[in-house]
This record gives C-alpha cells, sequence and structure tokens, in this order.
C-alpha cells in the first residue's frame, strides 16, 4: 500500500516534469520562431574589405578544395600590363610566364590581350573558377595595385556549417554572416561603380548587385 | 600609418622605376581609391563577374521530416516491435544519412548552441529547422526515452557499431566522468552566447570522419575516441556529448522507456553482462539497519554539502575569467597587441598585423577586451556554481537507494540500443526461439543472481 502511494507520487512528479518540459520546449521554439521573422538564414561570407589574404581558406574549409575562390572586379581592374597579381615581383620585369613568375600555383588566372592603347597593352585577367583553390596568392599580390582580386565563398559548394573552420582561423575577422537571399560581398569601392553601371540597364552589374549584401 | 598604403607606396615606387606606366590622369569619382584607372576600350565592354547562386542539396523540411520519421521509427522499434536487428539498421541508415550523406551538420548537439546565441542575440536568425533539430529529440526522449541516442543520432551509431569489446568502466569512474558533460554543456552554452565560438562543432570528434578530411589535431582526436570506443561503449556519448547530458536528464522523466524482459525477470544476469555501456542495474538486496542508517547520515551530508559545492565553484569560476574570455580571438589579438606595444612580443602575428591594417584603433581593442573579460567574471562564476550544482546533485543522487526487484535499465544511461533483448532469455521465449528459459542459461542452470520473490506484471507503472 505505501508502496503503491509512493509509485503514484514518483508517476505524478514525472508526469508534471514531463508535462512542462513540452511546454518549455513549445515556447522555447515558438518564441525563436516568432523573433526571427521572416528574416533569411544565414551564410557565411567574406568582406573583402576586411580580407588580408592571408591563405588560410584554401587549408581551412572542411570541404577538399575549399569552398573560397576569388573573383576578379573588372571594374577596378587597371588591366595592367604588369600585374602583380599575376605575376612574382621577379617576373615583373621578364614578363616570362614559367611557373616560377607566376603567382598563381594552379594557372587559375587567365590573361588575355584586349587592346594597344598610347603605346600602352592593356590585358584582362579572368578567373578559372575550377581551377582556383582560393589561396589568396593573386589576392595579396593585386592588393598592392588596384585591389580587384578579391576572395569569396561560393555559395554553391559552401556546405554551410554551423561554425565556419576558416573563419575560427580568420587572422582578421573578415568572416561575415550575410542573409541567404544576398550571400555575396562587394569592397566598398566596387559597390558604387557596380550600382552606376545597374544604372545603366546593365543586366550582369544588376544581377550582381542583387546577390550582395552591403551595410550600409 | 596603414600597411596597404605602405606596401602600395612601394609598389609605386617599384613601378614608377621600371617606367613606362600611366600614372594619374583623370579618374573617376567612384574609382577614386584606384591607383590605376579603369581603361576605356574602343570594342571591348567592361564585363561583369558573376558568382554562383545558394545551392541547396535538401530542402530545410525534408531534413526535419526525415528527422521526425527516424525518431518514430527508433521508437517503435525499440519500445513496441522490440527489435534489435530493426534498431541496429536504422541505426546504419542514420549513420549513412546523418553522418556522411548530411556530413553531420545540422545535428541536434550542435544545435544546442544555435539555440543558445538566438536566445541571448536577438539579431542572429537561427534557422527554424535547427530550432526543429534542437526540440523533437527533447520531445521524443520525455515520451520514450533515450532512443534518439540510440540509432538517430550520426554520433552515437559511429559509436554503437563499433561497441564490440566492451570493458566495464569502475563506478566511481564512470560517474565522475559523466560529469564532464554538464561541464561542457555549459561551456558551449556560454561560448555560444557570447559568440566566442561554437566549441560543439569545433570539437566534434566525428566530423573529420563524415567529411573525411581535418587537421591532424581533430583526426587524432577522432581516432582515440574511436579507438576507445571499441573498449569502452560510447565514451563521447557518456563523458562529453553536451546533447546526451540534456537528454540524461529528460529520459529521467519518459512516459515510457524500454524494459529489458518482456514480462517477469528471471534474474539472470545475462542484460547486465551485455550491455557495453553500464547502464543496467542488478536488483538491490535488503540492507542491514546498520548500514540504512549510515546512508541516511550520508544523504543527509550530501544535502548540507551541496550549498558549499555551489558557492566554491562560483568563486573557482570567477577567478577563470582570464583564460576564459581569451577564448574569444578578439580577447587573445588584445592581448598580442599590447605585448607588441610593451615591446615585449617576439614578432607580429597575421592577426595583430591584419588589426594594424584596419585603422581600428588601440583602446578601441583593449575596451571591448576588457569588458569582454567583465562580462567572464559573471559568466564563469554562473559556469562554476552550475558545475558545483551538478557535483552537489550526484552526490545527492548517489546517497539515495531506489529498491529495485529485478535487472532494470538505468533510466539517464540507457540509450535504447535494445542489446539486451538479444540475450534476455525471457525475450526469446516471447518469440518462440526456445520454449523454456533454461535453455538460454549456460549448462541450464538457474539463474544466480540475487533472487527476490517474482511478481507477474506489476512491476513497472
Amino acid at each position: 500500500m505505501n508502496r503503491e502511494k509512493q509509485t503514484d507520487r514518483r508517476g505524478f512528479l514525472a508526469d508534471g516534469a514531463r508535462v512542462a518540459g513540452v511546454v518549455s520546449a513549445g515556447v522555447l521554439g515558438g518564441f525563436l520562431a516568432g523573433r526571427r521573422g521572416q528574416a533569411e538564414e544565414n551564410r557565411w561570407q567574406i568582406d573583402p574589405d576586411k580580407c588580408v589574404g592571408c591563405g588560410n581558406c584554401a587549408t581551412h574549409c572542411v570541404l577538399d578544395e575549399s569552398a573560397v575562390k576569388c573573383v576578379q572586379c573588372f571594374d577596378m581592374c587597371g588591366f595592367c600590363n604588369r600585374c602583380t597579381g599575376y605575376y612574382t615581383l621577379d617576373g615583373l620585369d621578364s614578363r616570362d610566364t614559367a611557373a616560377e613568375d607566376l603567382l598563381c600555383p594552379t594557372e587559375a588566372i587567365i590573361r588575355t590581350f584586349v587592346e594597344g592603347k598610347a603605346g600602352q597593352n592593356f590585358y584582362e585577367y579572368t578567373i578559372d573558377t575550377d581551377a582556383c583553390i582560393g589561396c589568396a596568392m593573386c589576392v595579396k599580390g593585386c592588393a598592392l595595385m588596384n585591389g580587384s582580386l578579391y576572395l569569396q565563398v561560393m555559395q554553391d559548394r559552401c556546405v554551410n556549417c554551423n561554425e565556419c573552420a576558416i573563419a575560427v582561423a580568420c587572422p582578421s575577422d573578415a568572416f561575415v554572416n550575410v542573409s541567404a537571399d544576398k550571400p555575396y560581398r562587394l569592397k566598398r569601392v566596387a559597390l558604387g561603380v557596380m550600382r552606376q553601371k545597374a544604372g545603366k540597364a546593365d543586366k550582369a552589374a544588376q544581377r550582381l548587385i542583387d546577390q550582395v549584401q552591403a551595410d550600409e | 600609418m596603414n600597411r596597404i598604403f605602405r606596401l602600395r607606396v612601394a609598389a609605386l615606387l617599384v613601378v614608377a622605376l621600371v617606367g613606362g606606366v600611366l600614372m594619374g590622369g583623370v579618374m573617376a569619382d567612384e574609382s577614386s581609391d584606384l591607383m590605376f584607372p579603369v581603361p576605356e576600350f574602343s570594342d571591348h565592354p567592361i564585363p561583369t563577374a558573376s558568382v554562383p547562386e545558394v545551392e541547396r542539396e535538401v530542402a530545410a523540411v525534408l531534413d526535419v521530416a526525415i528527422l521526425f520519421v527516424a525518431l518514430c521509427l527508433a521508437s517503435y522499434f525499440t519500445l513496441v516491435s522490440r527489435s534489435r536487428r530493426n534498431v541496429l539498421l536504422l541505426t546504419i541508415a542514420s549513420l549513412l544519412w546523418f553522418g556522411f550523406w548530411r556530413q553531420g551538420c545540422v545535428c541536434p548537439v550542435g544545435a544546442t548552441q544555435n539555440v543558445a546565441l538566438a536566445i541571448f542575440d536577438p539579431t542572429y536568425v537561427v534557422p527554424l529547422a535547427v530550432v526543429a533539430f534542437f526540440v523533437l529529440p527533447l520531445v521524443f526522449t520525455l515520451f520514450f526515452g533515450r532512443t534518439f541516442c540510440a540509432s538517430v543520432c550520426p554520433l552515437g551509431a559511429m559509436q554503437e557499431l563499433l561497441a564490440v569489446r566492451s570493458i566495464r568502466v569502475p563506478r566511481w569512474l564512470d560517474h565522475s566522468l559523466g560529469l564532464v558533460a554538464y561541464i561542457y554543456l555549459g561551456a558551449a552554452v556560454i561560448f555560444a552566447a557570447t559568440k566566442t565560438g561554437f566549441i560543439i562543432c569545433r570539437y566534434d570528434p566525428f566530423i573529420p570522419f563524415f567529411r573525411l578530411g581535418a587537421n591532424t589535431d581533430m583526426l587524432l582526436f577522432g581516432s582515440s575516441i574511436l579507438l576507445i570506443s571499441v573498449f569502452v561503449g560510447r565514451p563521447y556519448c557518456r563523458y562529453l556529448c553536451p546533447y546526451g547530458a540534456i537528454l540524461r536528464v529528460l529520459s529521467c522523466f519518459s512516459k515510457w522507456r524500454l524494459s529489458i524482459p518482456p514480462d517477469t525477470c528471471i534474474n539472470c544476469q545475462l542484460c547486465e553482462d551485455v550491455c557495453p555501456y553500464g547502464a543496467i542495474h542488478p536488483p538491490t538486496v535488503a540492507q542491514s539497519p546498520e548500514r540504512r542508517r549510515k546512508g541516511k547520515r550520508r544523504l543527509i551530508t550530501a544535502l548540507m554539502a551541496a550549498p558549499v559545492v555551489v558557492l566554491g565553484f562560483w568563486w573557482l569560476g570567477t577567478a577563470l575569467a582570464v583564460p576564459l574570455s581569451q577564448w574569444h580571438p578578439e580577447s587573445r589579438l588584445a592581448e598580442q597587441v599590447r605585448l607588441e606595444e610593451l615591446g615585449v612580443a617576439e614578432s607580429t602575428t597575421e592577426a595583430s598585423d591584419a588589426f594594424r591594417g584596419s585603422g581600428r584603433s588601440v583602446e578601441q581593442l583593449y575596451q571591448s577586451a576588457l569588458s569582454r573579460r567583465n562580462d567572464f567574471v559573471t559568466l564563469g562564476g554562473l559556469l562554476g556554481a552550475w558545475t558545483g550544482l551538478v557535483i552537489g546533485f550526484k552526490l545527492i543522487h548517489l546517497s539515495v537507494r531506489r529498491r529495485r526487484d529485478d535487472y532494470q535499465a538505468d533510466r539517464a544511461g540507457c540509450v535504447s540500443c535494445g542489446r539486451c533483448y538479444w540475450y534476455c532469455p525471457v525475450e526469446k521465449v516471447r518469440l518462440g526461439l526456445i520454449s523454456d528459459v533454461s535453455e538460454a542459461l549456460p549448462d541450464g542452470q538457474m539463474p544466480t543472481g540475487p533472487l527476490v520473490q517474482l511478481t507477474v506484471g506489476g512491476k513497472k507503472s
């Protein structure tokens, strides 16, 4: 009799705890869901203005081939003959395309002649995204000049880890959370140029602007 | 002076010496920061880079639906159909899907941190799927016990499949190590809430295997956990898993839970021997009045000691503010910058170089680091008090005796893997594999465990 009573009491307490648990789990879920409103979930991205091109992006991503790749912002590029993002400083003089004179370890930068003007030869530098490993050698080189090359997390590759392994290793706190509907960044300088371009009914520029999150 | 700027000046000189490059000229307002103007070509428009769209492999809804179905199946297999084989199959399926295919992310274990961050930081957008991942297993545990751990969690699955040569961990060690999980949980919540980092994800020992790649430290850590789990069943779940720590507590209040024999226990002790997780307790023997008095005294001591332990650990926690705050990269940076300012740093670091190039003032950095340190005095105290609370509760719990008439699974420790079903003679009779329980016992001998009066049915409410 006594034991039965005890079991009843314990059962009652357990019932109470269970109900409290379910209710609090529901309240927690509802509270968090209500507070976040309609906001899109976050994705990882690099703020190119903060990036120092340390090279961790190539080595710290959980993917075998990093989700971070280089992007060329042509509207910031000088189309230089002597490109410090393409050649090593030693290679600048000879402009010899031997491997030791090129910065990119995977030949992911394609150099194409565009035009000769006023005794100047201009070259276009395009990134072969499949070959790029996000090592930032070119980014660091280009930072000596215009800084048109910058790194971005490619959102088709990124698996959106809870804690980005590159962000943990990033020395300049350049990894930011951006909204999934605008998951890219542009350099502040490029943003103005790109807006102007988009204003002239340039569809490609408009598409890029639509994908870019800017904190005003 | 800004470092990039200095480099630019250097580059400028190099380029000027080499000669032949146009400088200055008219620059557009927007591109006034550019060293070289973007040329205007006669018939070549300046291209625009394109970046790929977000690719969602699996819709979040589908992820949650799969988790829900897996939890339902796990609970059905353990509690209703009592099929160890199906539980095992589900374990393998979960390991393949949640582990190797979804690469262990998102998982309820890590979701704990997202929820903690979302509670403390209103600007953080927590995905609804992550909230669902956190809440669903909790609710299931409140009703069916830790069926999530049994066959849905990929981390558990990995260890479950390796638990083949389990040794019995001494009780004192088992209980002491079990406390680590709660401290880990407390630390993870504090670090997540302060945006210091998601340590559960960072030190997840199985991610290197799910993603087939990691740095050497994590690979070594993961491999040693796997190696240990061959001999000690589920070491991560029992001694580290912060989510398991929550589930342990909730599982004590579960409505239904796994019961080893389908009806009357014959006290053969087979289940206790085969449980790799030390989660099956033998029946209790009657106590002498002398021992009972001793037990009561111990309980009173534990009750009185608990507040002292909490206070002591709270004080200890406040003293840990500095090392705790150093987990935050900015605090480490502030320390490095301070050393450099004092001229005692041997060299600069990548982070301090980046800081000096960023234009942020040293005072701002110090201020931020100092205020974080102050926060961590409070938070460290809380973490300490939580540790003390856990220890105090453990002491009290160990001093309370529960009468058991037969072999029972530990409410908190049982992960509902159903291994005991495979060995229970009564279960074998139910399945019709044998006609009498004695056939399952070695040499047909009768049970040697402490026999108590057997009652039919009514032992579990």
